[in-house]
């Protein structure tokens, strides 16, 4: 607490309500009339994987020895209709993330470093680049409300389709990219005037609930002769409902993406207070394919903030097949690291705190358009350093998976996890540690 | 999110035929709803001083022929019979008296309508089944409301099928999720409506009860309805006389009408459609949003 | 010329033929009878084909359509033409919702009325429709030409970009950021050409022009009530 020099002053105190980011917020609001726009996912602490713990080998319970015996870490997703279902080395994928919102660099990078890894990348909501399908093994193609860039071309160049309703950082919300960032080459891919603020959609044109969804999937089905795997991504909120309705349309796979998901840009106030903590929403997503013994037929990935080997391993002990990963991925990239520090305080941030993707200025070169700026970031090197990531994730759940005695990373199920809090036992649905007490189940 | 089927009959010859008209519109909606399906048929009207009710046991082999005995102590002369999971009773008395006799007496069975000439007909399952489980192909009468559910956000039970009876020979169904819906079921109740279930849809027939009762005209309840009901609907209401229609204005979810000399029929897609007579030549729009369409037979 | 009957064959028959013409051109013109409501029908085709669909279409028909000429006989579900990339969609009869939405070339005509949302978020297509269009037409509209001979609903062209609509009847309502344009020589022109082109007799001196206002590019907070 500062502490004025004056020996005889009281020491200050800050209110927890009106505390000086309030104060700083308010502020803003009145000089600009505009609300709050950033990047990333949800700052403020929910609930999360680190209130989690895994219960190790024991007497009863026989770790594998490391490398020897075997920990497989191989998936399918998308065997329900398709002809051709995505066969990945790692249940670690990158998710959906534009080109506009991301430098092409960045694109490219994410392509490189998730081939050499073996797993796949996604488009996001501006259309498929060539740097991507080019350098991406395995390139799923996302079907946004606002359609921007999209044709039939480029969707059967795809392995699969995610028709997205929505993410963890604004369920309910569109795209969204400032003018600064709509360059030539954005605004011929979108449509766009270049320089405006894209306004986006938030529903889709052509179809509104799972009823017309399940007609939707079998056009998209048709144009594509029945080939590729639909995806259906939600954000987070009634998860138990709409993962029942997604099955019910069609989806082969489930992608679900809780508070803490990324965003390039959108409103401070429907990041942190709209959908919920992935936690909470992984049990009530299996539960939901259970109940319709659609569990492992239909594949779940799970997003929002999944940073370590620990956090894939208590996704898929909780019911995931998946995970992805989007904030973690920019920043195994460069994005805020400390040699941009400088930078990032001529931006009035610093490194290890900024999240104004949406200004298009990124010192990483990541999240920019500027082609100085994204020059800084080698995509090959980028690649790499993508790969030496997703490696140490796949090492680290396998670690963990060894532990729990399993031989492939997918037969991790809840009895091996307990919970350090209570609302983390409750979410999770697994007890409370050193008792048999779920909150909330009877 | 559902399918919403109905058909209206103009031309008396064909009500023989109503219910193997109306199976295939049904069925053909199963895409649509898979979970459960109901229907609310119109004929084998009573009386004026009668009343015909539909009743439902969750036992499938509930003893209606004793209920059927006991209630002859409200009226001696009453007629019964029993329909698959349904059993249909006509007595001289009034929905008082029934619901009151009911809950004191056999609390467990439950008023799927009542009226002069619904009978309301539902359960979990597929389309098909259910056509076939209450002999639909065979019924007749004047005008059929239908629907198959795909349940979003309530649970797939029979008491959240659709059709919801709202008032004497009324009944409503629903495409599309509405938002207000549980404020609007805390006001409700305390009007002095009852709910069985969490389903809005059964809000929004509530509340259509609730403004007839005090004195709206259909038309009038249905407009205000547009104001007081928030989010995304297609509604189809069957009254004694006939049936009405309903979109919101935004009008997301679909609706598609077909009028002959014969019959006018309405449907979530033209696909429920292709199967009646005459169709390649009849008059094939869409209703608009935000408006009130009523088709009744004159007296 | 080869015939497909729907109501003995499927659907996904039909589109498997109409897809492999994309590798081998071996048949130009097909007819497709008793489509009975059914949907997707001719969706996703690349190649110049001529399909004439004898009755009533479903959802989709003629989805991301490329370069094919799809004639429907009848009236058209929602979604006609969606996503179209080029070539030409014509219906007889009326189109539900969202027709042509989010396409971004070619041309598609509607000889009857077209309900909510036509050209919703089109990316440059040509709509041109005989009779009405229904609410909310060219919402987000950023490229093309929407044609309107009869009458609009409310809101047209809400939160319009750059698409082009000329209406010849009475516009309901207009929408966010949606104005009465002047018709220059130029426009006249383009007029016509796009009502000679879909083979529509009207006097394109007689329509009015409809663009966007553009004071919703950049946000400005004197706007905050348009959104």
């Amino acid at each position: 607490m500062p502490q004025p020099t004056d020996d005889n002053l009281p020491p200050l105190r800050e209110s927890a309500t009106f505390d000086r980011g309030v104060i700083h917020e308010i502020q803003r609001a009145a000089e600009t009339g505009i609300y709050d726009i950033r990047g990333w996912g949800a700052k403020r602490r929910v609930p999360h994987f680190d209130d989690l713990l895994f219960l190790g080998a024991s007497m009863s319970r026989y770790p594998l020895e490391g490398y020897r015996e075997k920990c497989g870490t191989d998936i399918v997703l998308g065997g329900r209709y398709a002809k051709k279902p995505i066969e990945l080395a790692i249940p670690i994928t990158i998710a959906g993330m534009s080109f506009g919102a991301l430098s092409a660099q960045a694109k490219e990078a994410l392509g490189r470093g998730a081939t050499i890894a073996g797993t796949s990348t996604t488009s996001g909501d501006g259309g498929m680049t060539a740097e991507e399908r080019g350098q991406s093994k395995t390139l799923i193609y996302q079907y946004l409300p606002s359609r921007y860039g999209m044709n039939p071309v480029d969707l059967r160049k795809a392995d699969a389709i995610e028709v997205v309703l929505g993410q963890g950082a604004k369920p309910g919300g569109g795209g969204m990219l400032l003018g600064q960032k709509i360059t030539d080459r954005v605004a011929k891919m979108r449509t766009l005037p270049v320089g405006v603020d894209q306004r986006s959609a938030c529903r889709h044109p052509d179809w509104t609930g799972p009823d017309d969804l399940a007609i939707k999937i079998e056009e998209l089905r048709e144009i594509t002769d029945w080939e590729k795997p639909i995806y259906v991504k939600i954000g987070a909120t009634r998860t138990y409902y709409d993962v029942k309705l997604a099955v019910k349309a069609g989806a082969d796979v489930v992608v679900l993406d809780g508070m803490q998901g990324g965003t390039a840009a959108t409103q401070d106030v429907f990041i942190e207070h709209v959908g919920v903590p992935i936690l909470a929403a992984i049990p009530q997503a299996v539960q939901a394919l259970q109940e319709m013994n659609m569990h492992r037929q239909v594949q779940l990935i799970v997003s929002g903030g999944i940073r370590s080997g620990a956090d894939v391993a208590k996704c898929l002990a909780l019911g995931a097949d998946a995970v992805a990963i989007g904030t973690a991925a920019l920043i195994a990239l460069g994005c805020n690291h400390p040699m941009w520090d400088a930078e990032y305080r001529k931006l009035g941030s610093a490194a290890g705190f900024y999240d104004d993707y949406h200004l298009g200025r990124d010192p990483a070169g990541i999240s920019t358009q500027d082609p100085e700026l994204a020059a800084r970031l080698d995509p090959v090197a980028g690649g790499r350093r993508l790969a030496n990531y997703l490696n140490v994730l796949t090492m680290e759940t396998q670690i963990l998976a060894r532990a729990c005695g399993k031989s492939h990373v997918l037969n991790l199920e809840p009895e091996d996890l307990v919970a350090l809090t209570v609302e983390s036992a409750a979410m999770a649905r697994v007890p409370l540690a050193g008792t048999t007490w779920v909150p909330g189940r009877p | 999110m559902c399918g919403i089927v109905a058909l209206f009959l103009k031309n008396q010859a064909l009500e023989p035929e109503l219910g193997a008209l109306f199976e295939p519109m049904l069925v053909s909606m199963t895409t649509r709803g898979p979970d459960s399906a109901g229907f609310a048929i119109y004929g084998d009207e009573v009386a004026a001083a009668r009343i015909k009710v539909t009743l439902r046991h969750p036992d499938a082999r509930y003893d209606w022929k004793a209920l059927a005995n006991a209630l002859r102590g409200v009226d001696a002369q009453l007629e019964w019979f029993q329909n698959a999971i349904v059993a249909v009773f006509k007595l001289s008395t009034d929905e008082e008296k029934v619901r009151a006799w009911l809950t004191s007496n056999a609390p467990d069975v439950r008023v799927l309508s009542v009226g002069r000439s619904i009978e309301i007909l539902k359960d979990v399952g597929l389309p098909a089944d259910i056509s076939r489980r209450f002999g639909l192909a065979r019924m007749q009468g004047s005008h059929i409301i239908g629907h198959t559910r795909m349940a979003t956000e309530s649970a797939v039970t029979l008491q959240g099928s659709h059709p919801f009876s709202t008032g004497l020979d009324l009944c409503l169904v629903h495409n599309g999720s509405l938002s207000n819906h549980n404020r609007l079921r805390a006001l409700l109740q305390r009007q002095g409506l009852d709910f069985e279930t969490d389903n809005d849809s059964e809000v929004a027939a509530g509340y259509l009860t609730w403004r007839l009762m005090n004195g709206d005209s259909l038309q009038k309840a249905l407009e205000a309805a547009l104001t007081d009901l928030d989010g995304f609907f297609t509604f189809a209401i069957g009254t004694r006389d006939g049936f009405a229609v309903l979109r919101d204005p935004i009008a997301c979810k679909p609706a598609v009408l077909a009028e002959t000399a014969d019959y006018v029929a309405m449907g979530s897609e033209y696909r429920a459609l292709v199967s009646l007579p005459g169709i390649e030549s009849a008059k094939v729009w869409e209703p608009e949003p935000a408006q009130v369409y009523v088709w009744e037979r004159q007296h | 010329m080869k015939t497909f009957d729907l109501s003995s064959q499927s659907v996904r028959e039909l589109n498997q033929a109409l897809h492999d013409q994309a590798r081998a051109l071996t048949e130009a013109d097909w007819i497709v009878r008793n489509p009975g409501g059914a949907h997707s029908v001719a969706c996703g085709l690349d190649q110049d084909l001529r399909v004439t669909i004898e009755g009533h279409c479903g959802y989709y028909c003629a989805g991301m359509n490329q370069r094919a000429h799809v004639v429907v006989n009848g009236n058209a579900g929602v979604g006609l033409a969606e996503n179209m990339m080029s070539g030409f969609v014509r219906v007889r009869g009326d189109a539900s919702q969202s027709a042509g939405a989010t396409a971004h070339g070619g041309l598609l005509v509607i000889e009857g009325n077209a309900s909510a949302r036509c050209g919703i978020s089109m990316k440059g297509v040509d709509i041109v429709v005989k009779g009405d269009v229904g609410h909310m037409s060219a919402f987000m509209g950023q490229a093309g030409r929407l044609v309107v001979c009869g009458d609009a609903g409310d809101a047209l062209g809400d939160s319009l970009y750059e698409a082009r609509l000329y209406v010849k009847g009475t516009v309901r309502s207009l929408g966010a950021d949606c104005i009465e344009k002047a018709m220059r020589e130029e426009h006249v022109a383009e007029l016509r050409e796009l009502l000679e082109r879909a083979g529509i007799d009207a006097d394109a001196s007689a329509f009015r022009r409809y663009g966007s206002a553009r004071r919703l590019y950049n946000f400005k907070v004197d706007n905050a009530s348009a959104y």
